[in-house]
């Protein structure tokens, strides 16, 4: 399809373009910034509005966008991580009056490259989709940029996000050496009649490199617990959801697309890393004292169990990636949207921060052993699904030591999530109760609360909306 | 109302438990209310269904079927039989006796009556769907749901070491769960068509390699909870640590999830690896019998005695279940229940002796039963039937199980019956140190037992004195649902 054509299946991505320019423009003229990010919230409903699920695979764009209910699924997850992030933003102190309004401009344009990233079909729109998103999550990571800890954040991401990029750019060269096209379905064609294995082996683990960077996987991970140190709450909680979605997004379609009859080799290799991954972020986990770094541990062991879906790669093991990443999306979003409130009153994203939380904030107390007891997998919360998806998924594909594996390390998990609730309900509080929330902040709060709770109890309609 | 009476006996307490949430914190006594009332209407609900109940129909009665996850084929599924009535009817007393304990038990553990009470019922939902769901999907959904509240209710309420003890109690119950996720799924997968149905899945050929491997899977979840020997050391923390009426809850119910789930799910799934474990559920039977007593003897602590006591007399329902044959499940299945009346009787009585002294060092008492003549009745009273005195209920129970295994091995049965001469041996040693003797000036203040305590444990009495003397009243309840069990297990 030409690119005139394409416009009009492409109205939520151009409104979220014209909507981050204006909200640019307008940071100019308003005073009250807080209208600014108004405006951006508006301008991602209106996207939510307009995204509709296309009847068949389109090809946009001369192939380079391709419009099918996988990508449409990830154009919702990114709309929704961008429009949550945003209302918990409005009412994030350290921004005030200062930049906010570039603030919400640029997570306009992380909706957009969010969304071109899951329906790139060509490997120069997926690099420079990502990259995309890389240098808009540099920029948001440093945006404190006085205070010493984002600017470390930014630099180190920076300096890892390059080298993991130009790893995969190497993997894409190579690909194209053997293929001459750039287009997934070419590559996979050329691959599927003159299989070069061990140019094909290399290229997929170039790839590991670098989307193992954006999935937080082990040993590409190092940058997760400092990175989200460091940045700005709110954007922490964006980056330990989006991008690492958005990187099982393309994954998937690189997989699929080009690596799908290298199965065997790719296949015990994702084993490996999810279980290193998983182990990794679980034992890292325990030992943690500060919460923002607990919780990026703790999404790394997710990552890991994400991972176990890929690793199958059957039917089930696909829809349980789907699956589990919107999960989690709801529930890790949730967990740092209390962090960000206890963070706005305390002061400190210490632990020690959350002693008694339950008699200083019984709703966020809650609230939050909810979002810990679902990022555990335990019923009947959105988490549980998830496990229950990649677990069934593994087990249909007889994959019974990394379930067994990944068994014992969610016993693990349940340990150090415990440890915020036993600090939550068994300690003395260490100071007089909260006041409540923002507005805005609460209703992403219970939007979140009860999206957790519903997605246990009723999930057979979310996995029909998800999985069709 | 009628044609829903399981639903309704499962979400009553949940009902209870978000009404207890929209009175305000400081309406302590209306959330007592509340909380008894509820537990209250459970009992009568139970008692309406044992109206309907048919005790000499064997299948699953007043069936509740609606889809839940279609993708899955999960359905809301729930049931009952002559396995699952009986703990119905226990949770539902249990849960009653234990909430009238709760009285003046958070008072004491620094209020908080809200959340005590909140999760109390949450809890008693999660029990009761446990033995009433028949989906194996349903069935860990509700089997889950008991881990979380517990924990709550021993980590805040509990003794001095309450966070060791409930952290313990919950990773442990949660790595065999996990487990048996795994079997569970294992069992759907190799199911065709695929289902978690229990209706559909008993009867189906399996391998006796998978049914072993599976049988090991599930079998981690339930001995965790039971808990039979190896498994067991997290009992003795929780139950020292917990509160009174938890403790109730946990050795009267939770500790029944276990050996329910052999009846429920183990066997009629796997039938020729159950054969094929027999001995080895015998061997555990006895070292669990015979080292719980031992250990029991051993202590000073009066709830830790208990607290082995039950790992000796959960033993038994595991030596009934090994010995495969009628005589062997009806003890297992009588001891279930007399077990959960008896020894939540004992850990009411060493509660209300401990409220009292603040102390449970058995021997830092003695003399008590002319200080609490009263008091000293009921522990008497509780004492002997654990030790299994003729015309109480443990006689009738352990005598059950002991025929049964007789039949199938003269030395374990034996080696069994020297667990009875120790319960004897504890529980006397334990009633003379605290009842008999010289009086501890000490305690020269403390009070006997009061009206309301009284009421906690009647209920028990009679349920206890009524079976030891005829115990085809719930016998009867049993049989033939245990008979059609037998018929599909054997091989």
């Amino acid at each position: 399809m030409n690119a005139v054509e394409s416009l009009k299946y492409f109205v939520p991505e151009l409104v979220l373009l014209g909507g981050a320019f204006a909200a640019f423009t307008l940071d100019f003229f308003l005073k009250q910034k807080k209208l600014v990010g108004e405006f951006a919230l508006l301008v991602i409903v209106l996207a939510l509005c307009l995204a509709q699920a296309p009847a068949k695979p389109l090809h946009l764009f001369f192939g380079m966008f391709e419009l099918d209910t996988f990508a449409h699924f990830f154009r919702y997850l990114a709309l929704g991580a961008v429009g949550v992030t945003l209302l918990i933003s409005l009412g994030y102190s350290p921004l005030k009056d200062r930049y906010d309004g570039e603030f919400y401009g640029l997570f306009l344009f992380m909706a957009f490259a969010l969304i071109t990233v899951a329906a790139a079909n060509h490997l120069l729109m997926i690099f420079i989709s990502i990259e995309f998103v890389s240098l808009l999550s540099y920029l948001l990571v440093g945006f404190l940029k006085n205070d010493p800890k984002s600017k470390e954040a930014a630099i180190k991401y920076l300096l890892f996000g390059s080298v993991c990029s130009a790893v995969m750019l190497y993997g894409m060269s190579l690909l194209y050496g053997v293929a001459g096209s750039l287009e997934l379905p070419a590559i996979g064609n050329a691959l599927f009649y003159a299989p070069f294995k061990p140019l094909a082996a290399a290229a997929v683990l170039f790839f590991f490199v670098g989307l193992g960077f954006k999935i937080s996987m082990a040993p590409f991970h190092m940058w997760a617990p400092d990175v989200y140190e460091g940045a700005p709450t709110p954007v922490t909680a964006f980056l330990t959801v989006a991008p690492k979605a958005l990187g099982f997004a393309v994954l998937t379609r690189v997989l699929d697309m080009i690596f799908l009859h290298f199965y065997g080799v790719w296949s015990p290799v994702l084993v490996v890393l999810s279980i290193l991954t998983m182990t990794i972020g679980n034992i890292t986990a325990v030992s943690q004292s500060n919460i923002k770094r607990f919780l990026a541990y703790s999404s790394i062991a997710q990552a890991g169990y994400i991972l176990m879906g890929l690793a199958v790669f059957t039917l089930l093991g696909r829809g349980a990636i789907l699956i589990y990443l919107f999960a989690y999306l709801l529930t890790n979003l949730g967990a740092f949207a209390v962090v960000l409130f206890v963070g706005g009153e305390t002061g400190s994203d210490s632990l020690d921060a959350y002693a008694g939380l339950s008699q200083r904030s019984p709703a966020a107390a809650a609230m939050l052993a909810v979002f810990l007891l679902s990022l555990a997998g335990l019923p009947p919360l959105a988490g549980f699904i998830g496990k229950y998806y990649v677990f069934a998924a593994a087990i249909q594909a007889n994959f019974i030591m990394l379930t067994v594996v990944a068994a014992i390390n969610s016993v693990i998990a349940a340990y150090y999530y415990f440890r915020i609730i036993r600090l939550m309900y068994l300690t003395p509080p260490a100071g007089p109760a909260f006041a409540s929330p923002s507005r805005s902040l609460a209703i992403a709060l219970w939007a979140l609360f009860l999206g957790v709770l519903a997605m246990g109890i009723f999930p057979g309609f979310f996995i029909t909306r998800i999985l069709g | 109302m009628t044609s829903h009476i399981l639903s309704w006996i499962i979400f009553t307490p949940l009902l209870g438990a978000f009404a207890v949430l929209f009175v305000p914190k400081s309406a302590t006594s209306a959330i007592k209310w509340i909380a008894l009332a509820t537990t209250g209407v459970v009992t009568a609900l139970t008692g309406y269904a044992l109206t309907l109940f048919q005790p000499a129909q064997a299948g699953f009665q007043m069936v509740e079927r609606a889809s839940w996850i279609p993708q899955f084929g999960v359905q809301y599924l729930l049931g009952t039989d002559g396995i699952s009535f009986p703990m119905v009817f226990l949770t539902a007393i249990i849960s009653l006796v234990a909430c009238l304990a709760s009285f003046p038990h958070v008072r004491v553990k620094g209020g908080r009556e809200k959340e005590y009470y909140f999760l109390y019922l949450l809890l008693e939902t999660g029990m009761m769907g446990t033995f009433l769901a028949l989906d194996l999907f349903l069935f860990y959904v509700l089997w889950e749901i008991v881990l979380v509240p517990m924990y709550f209710l021993i980590g805040i309420w509990g003794g001095p070491r309450r966070e060791y003890a409930a952290i313990k109690f919950f990773l442990y119950t949660l790595a065999g769960s996990l487990f048996m996720l795994l079997g569970i799924l294992g069992v759907y997968f190799a199911a065709a068509p695929h289902t978690f149905d229990m209706t559909q899945l008993v009867g189906m050929p399996r391998g006796l390699l998978f049914q072993q491997i599976v049988f090991m899977a599930f079998f981690l979840g339930f001995a965790i909870k039971v808990p039979i020997f190896p498994f067991h050391t997290w009992l003795p923390d929780a139950h020292v640590e917990a509160p009174t009426p938890i403790s109730v809850i946990l050795a009267g119910v939770l500790l029944k999830m276990g050996t329910y789930g052999f009846f429920r799910f183990s066997y009629p799934l796997f039938p020729e690896a159950a054969h094929w474990f027999q001995p080895a559920m015998a061997v555990l039977a006895v070292v669990g019998i015979i080292y719980g007593g031992f250990v029991a003897l051993a202590q000073t602590d009066f709830k830790k005695m208990v607290a082995y006591s039950s790992v000796s007399h959960m033993g038994f329902v595991l030596l009934g279940l090994a010995a495969l044959n009628a005589n062997g499940f009806r003890g297992a299945m009588l001891q279930m229940f007399t077990h959960g009346t008896i020894t939540g009787g004992l850990f009411l009585l060493v509660g209300i002796l401990y409220d009292r002294a603040h102390s449970r060092d058995l021997n830092d008492f003695g003399g008590l039963g002319a200080k609490m003549p009263a008091y000293a009745g009921f522990l008497t009273f509780f004492a002997l039937a654990s030790l299994g005195l003729p015309g109480l209920s443990g006689f009738i129970s352990e005598f059950l199980a002991l025929l049964g295994s007789y039949q199938y091995s003269k030395v374990a049965t034996g080696l069994s019956t020297v667990g009875i001469i120790l319960a004897a041996a504890y529980l006397l040693y334990m009633v003379q140190r605290v009842l008999l003797g010289k009086l501890n000036p000490k305690w020269a203040s403390l009070t006997d037992i009061s009206p309301r305590e009284v009421l906690t444990l009647v209920p028990l009495m009679v349920l206890i004195l009524g079976i030891g003397l005829y115990p085809r009243i719930i016998l009867d309840y049993m049989v033939p649902t245990l008979d059609t069990l037998l018929k599909t297990i054997k091989v």
